[in-house]
């Protein structure tokens, strides 16, 4: 099947969009978040070593400490000097446990914001590389501030005075990864994936069962190509043979076109015109209509909103919660809460 | 103009009678109407139950100021998706339930006759879940704060980012946040309120960010779910994890407000935090000499009024045994707030210096898009 997707070499994927329907298409989805988790594709510093001809890595936070999750540093690629950030997941199991899986904590994403304030002290590009299940979600997380960390580096992203680049290359895993990818330009790997939440989470809340996370992959469109068509992404890079994992310095060196003619291009543009079209990228995302009917149809059983209120906290406490006083269940819940897990 | 959704109103009159609800910290059995009067604080406990966006908003503005904008909003259904039912079929059914059409609303009202854009989200509609109509709301009540130079007030209560609109819902967290950026550039105030629960993608955007962040007491807030959380990591989760005091305790929420303190706390917050720029010509700004007679007269009259009769919409709240706001006067007549929770500010409002030229994060000239 893998083989099948991948094997048609095409230079543009997007192009064979709905032109080459799988048989399986919750299969083929699948596959590819399988290939985007895969533990040989090339992680940030593979591919920073291969398309750059010089880099220096800076490490820590300043403020708690050195999160090996997210790597960060001086490069030069094709003699460009830019600023690299990426999370970072390990090539084998001790590795892996070091990095903690590529799930950084608080003080990855503020040494991240610490290297983008430098990027924009010194008018360096920064060039982002995302791959990341979601941040660390344990209780040292939300001690030291990891949706705080998250929420500032996307507010100074959206408006750092230098080019910004994102490229998705393995798992685009929710807030963890729109942390550092909120850019003037998104490219993303063809077999990238990016969602609001895992499907396993995703499956878990809606299906009340992970068992269906292809139907919940499939169901939120998080290949590079559906991310494409939604606007979330604006440049899909074809990966090599049966997928990036087969061919790291190819992958590199198409990655490494794309990467240098969007900053040559971006770097055209006068700073404030810069800001300003980041701005209205995110600004324009969103599918929303207006209506100008009368308002929606009042409750129709007085009292009802606050039925489904009670029922909803008791659910949700039995979610995440303590215990509810009431003994009512999830199951009543009409709607279960959305939670993007990370 | 003015708000719709009449039926928030009448239905308070209408409740069935055999309407109780059990209170899940402490158990007692609370009768629906008597817990509406007090907002819906336990009487006995202090628990704080959830609020609609409709009371929310009657409990921090003046009486009949708040103008709702954007109304029509309505989501679209990007991805065309399904699980065990259709994401229009969703929104729909949240539509009949609640009378809301999507889980925020936003407008413009004033607190002590205090301009301010408000936005409140509201938990009953699908969870709270921000998609495109609740991000696109909190950014044009920001927009609309940085526009007109008034401060910006947000009401989390959200599970999160809506999963059935994908990535775009993920996008928000940027839109909101960018647009909360360009105030924080210029200004122009921030207050964000946390209540339960506020978690995952909204926490992680703008529910985090404001000037000043006020959570009410034991609201779950956090970035992941208890349950990934736990499962995850297995460890033992701290004592009080992701309430609102152990945000405090490790520095994220400026102070953790009672209910019935909420209203005078953001006042007096809005008395110190001042809009740079923002016209504070007498007669024409609505902030000095900040004693405007008539509405205050008429907020008097109405705490009095909620007092006697139990008239439970909004002010003169007795919740947990506190006094209610009595208005009392100071020098200049202004309106005390109850409990003095915060020193009371200088009646008179900070310097009104015009805005300095920032570094400029926000190109001159460049045109905000309101849709
Ligand atoms: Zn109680």
């Amino acid at each position: 099947m893998v083989d099948r997707l991948l094997g048609r070499g095409g230079r543009h994927p997007e192009a064979s969009l709905g032109t080459e329907q799988p048989e399986d298409p919750k299969a083929a989805v699948w596959a590819r978040v399988q290939l985007a988790r895969n533990l040989k594709r090339p992680h940030t510093l593979e591919l920073v070593a291969a398309m750059a001809d010089e880099f220096v890595e800076l490490h820590g936070d300043r403020l708690f400490g050195e999160d090996e999750a997210v790597v960060a540093g001086l490069a030069r690629i094709d003699g460009r000097r830019v600023v690299v950030i990426g999370q970072q997941k390990g090539a084998e199991t001790e590795e892996n446990i070091r990095r903690n899986f590529g799930m950084p904590h608080p003080e990855g994403y503020r040494k991240a914001t610490r290297l983008m304030e430098l990027a924009e002290r010194f008018r360096l590009p920064v060039v982002s590389f995302v791959d990341v299940p979601g941040a660390n979600p344990g209780p040292e997380s939300e001690e030291r501030g990891i949706a705080e960390s998250i929420a500032r580096s996307i507010g100074l992203m959206s408006r750092l005075r230098t080019p910004i680049l994102a490229v998705i290359t393995g798992e685009g895993g929710s807030g963890g990864a729109l942390a550092i990818a909120v850019a003037d330009v998104v490219i993303a790997l063809e077999n990238a994936v990016y969602s609001v939440i895992s499907p396993e989470g995703c499956a878990a809340i809606l299906w009340r069962t992970p068992d269906q996370a292809s139907t919940a992959a499939l169901a939120m469109k998080m290949t590079a190509q559906d991310q494409l068509a939604l606007g979330v992404v604006d440049v899909v890079v074809p990966e090599p043979g049966a997928g990036a994992h087969t061919d790291a310095a190819e992958t590199a060196r198409r990655l490494k076109v794309a990467i240098v003619a969007e900053l040559d291009r971006l770097g055209r543009l006068p700073l404030d015109e810069l800001i300003d079209q980041r701005y209205q990228r995110y600004r324009g995302l969103g599918a929303f209509t207006v209506v100008t009917s009368a308002p929606v149809a009042a409750p129709e059983r007085p009292g009802l909103v606050d039925r489904l209120r009670d029922l909803l906290e008791a659910g949700l406490q039995g979610l995440g919660g303590p215990p509810a006083g009431a003994g009512r269940g999830q199951d009543d819940m009409p709607d279960p809460p959305a939670r993007d897990e990370v | 103009m003015p708000i719709k959704l009449p039926s928030f109103r009448g239905r308070r009159d209408a409740y069935p009678p055999d309407l109780w609800t059990k209170c899940p910290s402490c158990g007692e059995m609370l009768f629906n109407k008597q817990l509406d009067k007090v907002d819906r604080v336990c009487p006995s406990c202090g628990h704080h139950f959830r609020l609609s966006a409709r009371s929310r908003l009657g409990l921090l503005l003046d009486r009949d100021s708040f103008q709702e904008r954007d109304e029509g909003l309505q989501s679209l259904d990007p991805l065309g998706f399904v699980d065990q039912k259709s994401y229009p079929d969703r929104v729909a059914a949240a539509q009949l339930a609640t009378g809301m059409r999507d889980a925020a609303v936003w407008g413009i009202g004033t607190i002590e006759a205090r301009r301010v854009a408000i936005a409140v989200m509201d938990f009953a509609f699908m969870g709270g879940s921000m998609g495109s109509v609740v991000g696109e709301k909190v950014t044009r009540a920001a927009e609309a704060a940085l526009d007109e130079r008034i401060p910006l007030i947000v009401v989390s209560a959200s599970g999160g980012a809506r999963m059935q609109e994908g990535t775009l819902a993920l996008m928000q967290l940027a839109k909101t946040v960018a647009a909360l950026e360009r105030l924080r550039a210029e200004g122009v105030p921030y207050i964000s309120v946390l209540t339960d629960p506020t978690t995952g993608g909204v926490f992680a955007s703008f529910a985090v960010l404001g000037d000043v962040n006020l959570a009410e007491p034991n609201a779950l807030i956090g970035f992941a779910g208890a349950r990934v959380s736990a499962g995850t990591i297995s460890t033992e989760l701290p004592e009080g994890f992701q309430r609102s005091e152990f945000l405090f305790r490790h520095g994220f929420v400026d102070r953790v407000v009672h209910r019935s303190d909420l209203r005078a706390e953001v006042s007096t917050l809005l008395g110190f935090l001042v809009p740079i720029g923002f016209d504070e010509t007498p007669g024409e700004g609505t902030l000095v000499p900040g004693f405007r007679p008539l509405s205050f007269l008429t907020s008097l009259a109405e705490r009095v009024s909620a007092d006697l009769s139990g008239d439970g919409d909004g002010r003169g709240r007795t919740a947990n045994g506190r006094p209610s706001a009595q208005g009392a006067l100071e020098g200049n007549g202004r309106p005390k707030p109850p409990g003095q929770p915060i020193p009371a500010s200088n009646p008179e409002p900070a310097d009104p210096q015009p805005a300095e030229p920032q570094p400029s994060t926000t190109p001159a000239g460049s045109e905000r898009e309101r849709g």
